[in-house]
């Protein structure tokens, strides 16, 4: 999502790269830049004013460190000013900002907004988050005022296989009061309030908001926000939290290649804690906000530790165990492969996946990924047009076989005769690299920010905690680009 | 009219700034820029238009801050277009076809639902609302409510099924029923995800071959909130299906919209209507006369 940010603060700061001494000359010179690429990310001009100033500050105090040369110095104290700012938490600045939960159910979570920010859709993801926790959600209809938002819920609801608790026509006040009674009655442990799109100059409307407060003193207010939002971020985040308290911000459509400076701004003025963004429209495209990852995100150095903990997530261990045993005695077949391509698309799109690897995102940038997904879709239908038998040993494919099996692939011989010699192929690497040495992370040679050698660093302590993790780094599909 | 016009908050604030000071000096500059930058005018639109305020300055010897103020709200004009047309096309026989693309939640369906009411009842023509949001969640079923509203015809399809046939099939109804003007919603999309950008191009498409010409409007709706990104996004657009003008929804708060000036003056896109709140006459066509005449409006 900031790839251009880190893009421009790479370009100021290539511009230090190289000097022995840090003049105050060349803090403005680096600082403009960091100025502009802050105020283009739509951060705001008032907070982008005291930032640069905190930056500059420090940097002329303290001397250079060891082993750094100018640029990385300024571009650490950027970024430990940008955490700083993200997290509110100098002492814990890694940690994401949890939920709260009422020590006697059920757990009352508001989510109000202006229209279109993306309320319901994140009432939907979150009844998913915690239906995943073990949670028993009820998702709450307080939107009476555009049409068909009631019906939109309760799709949502299906998707998500959450009751949903509507009454047409009804008051929102009276409404949220009532579900938060059917929630005690019926051992539903969290109440997700779906309130209506308002401006916050509405008074009639804010209100209302505060009716639905006092009458269901919730345990989280969280507001929605576009991370799309400009300058005007800030106002809505004052206005609203003074009017209702809030207890955090949730910030959606992270997915676009929107630099999300809201995020810095509101955070900033606020003083509250952001705890997840949205990142698609799938109903578990949610993830918590991790203050350091996305101010590492912001400088370019991706997000090495999402993307771990991702894939262990959606990756059943056990089956990993065997696929393993497989791999390293070049057994693995087209089945196998049917299996993993089923879990890698678990993990959701490869681009946000290959984002979150150091150094890739700023070089990926302008890559059209859908067209490695269709050359994915092309090679899956090739091994579904097989028979079982065919998967399993491939070496029987002879080339009557492989006729029908272009012909129900809908593709070429030579794409057939391809994908089978490209899979040989893998098949002979990944027995070598089971019997020898295993190459690390992948991307993480050549080109790098400054900074990566800390991610470099985490991730290496990370996987030593998780028992390894993250085994056969270099794994390569048979599908070229 | 247009009193809650987006320069209004951005005048009052330059506005303020001048009176009681008759120096021109370079702290009246930096409070220009402030008020410009605080109103999602990009960085350099900024600079642009304070470059051009300098050289006025110099050149034109303006003698006081209250001069200084007149010619920037000249650059305002100049930064915003000349008047163009800003007027929605309409076609010369046959039914005419607006497009209503954009980002997810910037207001395509309510802008939508306004427009099929205005057109309606103001300008008495007969109106065919399409359902091409086959995507989210109840998204027909907001804009059958609309149309009931505007008391207009509705086409729509089942959940999922392709907006292209959707277009396809309210275009021979629209011809068969002596429709003037259909106005097509689609489904918000992230201008970064490429497979449903083509399906707009699709829609396109569609609408050359059975109406033998483009959408008489592709109009981008534009959340008045967003800040920069909404260059990419017009972009995106732009070079997906020709974006012709922009609707600009939702400018009733306090966001004051100044992106429109960057897009106008980056990419030359015109403002063509405005939303201004949540009832079916919240919309007006957008006049850059009368939205400086708004904007100076300062009482």
């Amino acid at each position: 999502m900031f790839e251009s940010l880190a893009e421009k603060l790479q370009a100021a700061f290539d511009k230090l790269r190289g000097n022995v001494k840090l003049t105050e000359a060349d803090i403005d010179v680096a600082l403009k830049e960091v100025r502009t690429a802050l105020l283009e990310a739509d951060v705001n001009f008032r907070v982008v004013k005291d930032f640069v100033g905190r930056v500059k500050e420090r940097a002329l105090g303290e001397s250079v460190l060891e082993g750094l040369n100018p640029g990385q110095q300024v571009i650490k104290f950027v970024y430990d000013e940008m955490l700083a700012l993200l997290s509110g938490d100098a002492e814990n600045p890694g940690q994401a900002s949890a939920l709260n939960f009422a020590p006697k159910p059920p757990t009352v979570i508001m989510l109000c907004g202006l229209q279109g920010a993306g309320k319901t859709t994140l009432a939907g993801k979150l009844a998913k988050l915690l239906t995943k926790q073990g949670k028993t959600p009820v998702l709450v209809a307080c939107d009476i005022q555009r049409p068909a938002a009631v019906k939109q819920l309760q799709i949502v609801g299906e998707q998500v296989k959450t009751p949903v608790f509507a009454v047409p026509g009804g008051d929102p006040v009276r409404i949220a009061r009532d579900a938060v009674e059917w929630a005690e009655a019926n051992k539903a442990d969290v109440v997700i309030l779906d309130t209506a799109g308002r401006l916050h100059i509405d008074g009639d409307l804010m209100t209302q908001l505060q009716g639905i407060k006092s009458a269901t003193h919730p345990h989280e207010i969280l507001l929605v926000l576009d991370a799309m939002t400009g300058q005007d971020a800030v106002t809505v985040a004052k206005e609203f939290d003074s009017a209702i308290d809030v207890t955090g911000f949730v910030l959606t459509k992270v997915d676009g290649d929107t630099r999300g400076g809201a995020a810095i701004s509101v955070r900033s003025v606020v003083g509250k804690p952001i705890k997840f963004v949205g990142v698609g429209e799938k109903m578990d495209a949610l993830e918590p906000f991790y203050p350091d990852r996305m101010a590492s995100r912001i400088l370019g150095m991706g997000d090495v530790l999402s993307l771990i903990e991702k894939a262990q997530e959606a990756v059943d261990e056990k089956k990993a165990a065997e696929m393993e045993k497989k791999l390293r005695t070049g057994k693995f077949d087209f089945e196998d492969f049917l299996d993993q391509m089923q879990q890698m698309k678990r993990l959701g799109p490869i681009e946000n996946l290959l984002k979150m690897i150091p150094g890739v995102g700023t070089q990926l940038k302008d890559v059209d990924f859908s067209a490695g997904e269709k050359e994915m879709a092309k090679f899956e239908a090739i091994v579904r047009s097989m028979t079982v038998s065919e998967r399993r040993r491939p070496e029987i494919l002879n080339g009557s076989r492989r006729k029908r099996i272009a012909a129900g692939a809908g593709v070429t011989v030579q794409q057939v005769n391809q994908t089978v010699s490209r899979f040989e192929e893998m098949r002979q690497l990944m027995k070598g690299l089971a019997s020898g040495n295993m190459p690390g992370m992948p991307g993480m040679g050549g080109r790098m920010s400054p900074m990566s050698g800390i991610a470099k660093r985490k991730a290496g302590k990370d996987n030593k905690k998780k028992g390894g993790g993250n085994a056969g780094g270099r794994f390569k599909l048979p599908f070229g680009r | 009219m247009l009193k809650s016009g987006i320069f209004k908050n951005l005048w009052r604030n330059v506005d303020a700034l001048v009176t009681g000071r008759g120096r021109i000096d370079d702290e009246l500059f930096e409070e220009f820029e402030a008020a410009l930058l605080a109103a999602d005018v990009s960085v350099t639109t900024t600079d642009k238009i304070l470059d051009d305020l300098r050289e006025a300055v110099r050149l034109e010897r303006l003698p006081d801050a209250k001069a200084v103020r007149e010619r920037l709200r000249q650059s305002l004009t100049e930064a915003l277009g000349e008047a163009g047309d800003t007027r929605l096309k309409v076609a010369p026989s046959g039914p005419s076809l607006y497009l209503m693309v954009g980002v997810n939640g910037v207001g395509k369906t309510t802008t939508l639902g306004k427009m099929a009411y205005r057109a309606t009842h103001t300008d008495g023509k007969k109106v065919m609302l399409v359902a091409g949001d086959t995507f989210r969640a109840a998204a027909a079923d907001q804009l059958a409510i609309w149309a009931q509203r505007a008391g207009c015809d509705f086409i729509r399809q089942q959940e999922r099924s392709d907006p292209a046939a959707v277009v396809f099939d309210a275009i021979q109804a629209a011809k068969a029923r002596d429709i003037d003007l259909i106005l097509v919603d689609t489904a918000g999309r992230l201008h970064n995800k490429a497979n449903l950008m083509e399906e707009l191009r699709k829609i396109g498409r569609v609408c050359e071959r059975e109406l033998g010409r483009k959408p008489d409007e592709v109009l981008l709706a534009l959340d008045a909130t967003t800040g920069q990104n909404a260059v990419r996004q017009a972009q995106e657009f732009i070079g997906a299906v020709g974006v012709t003008g922009i609707a600009l929804a939702k400018l009733d708060g306090t966001a004051r919209g100044g992106i429109v000036i960057t897009l106008r003056e980056e990419l030359g896109v015109p403002v063509k209507i405005v939303g201004v709140g949540e009832q079916p006459a919240d919309i007006r066509p957008f006049v850059p006369q009368v939205f400086i005449e708004a904007l100076l409006d300062t009482e």
